[in-house]
């Protein structure tokens, strides 16, 4: 079966996606990336979408439902890499994906991820302290 | 009784051709030194010759069929030529019905003894001049539209750069009305500078919009979301006072997009979201 590989970069999980997305494969990306946060501990997800060329709504709500899901289990998540076509479709469609963190390319993206991490601690050890 | 009018056209080719050369320099007066003499002639004999093809098919009521194809040239190509040269409609219309003028005086002297002829003559020729007046018309305006729409397009080429400020920070001075035509390219333009630079800051600075109603303040949020789902955050500048004061009144959301009153506040608070600063040495 179709799998998209989530591979573990630090604390980080970074995800490719390259094949069409339909209903069954977005349910095992959900299992399996909400798994591999929990069992690497990680602290952001990163979602790379710049070789997909058509993003619809449903791929749109995937994004959220992860990153929804990620957030409760406490990490970040960053979309990279859209597209300039695919974005002006997602806004004519009304789909600004609200509440997602974007960045133009995973390295952007990370240092936006690693950024936050150490604005968070800094605020956890200013509470502590 | 057949119209002998494609006789007659062709008897009294010459003496048509000079009568109406000397209607022409009348009618064009002023306007002469745009069109040379000879120019104005070998148009004129093309028109005759043209007419004389048409008329020899017999069908004067239909200038549509292959026999008037010729007629149809020279008119496009004349009504074409005179749209560009700046004459206006009117002028240009005038040289198919001057000659009518030119044409019911020779069948004046042809029928000089059946005025029931003359008139139904008359009559056929009319409805024919006056179809090839509208042809001509037709092409005029066609013309004129297509200059409109060509200009169109290299305004929306012209007016819609997208500069770099920074490394990372773009700016985008719009300048004119936004429509959703003008959007489209206004976001196409932003979000591939935005990949090729590796941007992650954009100034989209409206101080040359001249109006903002509801449907621009969407287009601009519109492009404020999709330079976002890039990953680059915009900031709208230049919105001057009397825009603010629209804004409101129409009760705009901006949401939480971030504006300033003009480019040099907006590019500061670039710089400081970049961690730069500018200092005097």
């Amino acid at each position: 079966m179709e799998r998209i590989p989530i591979l573990k970069l630090g604390q980080f999980l970074l995800v490719t996606i390259q094949v069409d997305m339909h209903d069954r494969l977005a349910l095992v990306l959900q299992e399996e990336l909400t798994g591999r946060i929990v069992t690497d501990s990680a602290r952001g997800v990163l979602i790379d979408i710049s070789s997909l060329d058509i993003v619809d709504s449903f791929i749109g709500r995937m994004l959220s439902n992860i990153a929804g899901m990620a957030r409760v289990l406490d990490a970040e998540t960053v979309v990279v890499g859209m597209q300039p076509s695919v974005a002006i479709t997602l806004v004519e469609l009304g789909l600004s994906l609200p509440g997602i963190r974007t960045a133009l390319n995973v390295d952007r993206g990370m240092e936006l991820l690693k950024a936050s991490i150490i604005a968070e601690d800094e605020a956890r050890h200013g509470q502590a302290g | 009784m057949p119209s002998r009018l494609a006789q007659i056209v062709e008897d009294k080719e010459d003496s048509l051709l000079s009568k109406w050369m000397t209607m022409q320099s009348q009618i064009l007066g002023s306007l002469k030194d745009r069109v040379s003499n000879s120019e104005i002639r070998t148009t004129l004999h093309d028109f005759i010759l043209a007419l004389r093809q048409g008329l020899a098919g017999g069908r004067f009521r239909n200038v549509d069929g292959a026999e008037w194809s010729s007629m149809r040239d020279v008119l496009a190509n004349l009504s074409r030529q005179r749209a560009t040269q700046g004459f206006t409609p009117a002028e240009t219309a005038m040289f198919v019905f001057s000659f009518k003028p030119v044409l019911f005086d020779e069948l004046r002297e042809s029928y000089a003894k059946d005025p029931a002829g003359l008139a139904e003559e008359i009559l056929v020729s009319t409805e024919l001049l006056d179809k090839l007046g509208l042809f001509t018309m037709e092409v005029y305006q066609k013309t004129r539209e297509a200059v409109i729409v060509r200009q169109q397009q290299e305004m929306l080429e012209l007016s819609t750069p997208v500069v770099e400020l920074w490394t990372g920070i773009l700016a985008l001075p719009l300048i004119g009305t936004l429509d959703s035509a003008r959007t489209q390219i206004v976001m196409q333009n932003l979000l591939e500078a935005v990949v090729a630079r590796g941007a992650d800051m954009a100034i989209i600075d409206i101080t040359g919009v001249p109006t903002v109603d509801t449907l621009v303040a969407q287009h601009l949020l519109k492009t404020v979301a999709a330079a976002r789902l890039m990953g680059a955050e915009c900031i709208i500048s230049g919105i001057r006072p009397q825009i603010a004061q629209t804004i409101i009144h129409l009760g705009v959301d901006l949401g939480s997009v971030v504006t300033k009153a003009n480019l040099a506040d907006a590019f500061r608070l670039a710089l400081r979201k970049k961690c730069l600063a500018v200092a005097a040495i």
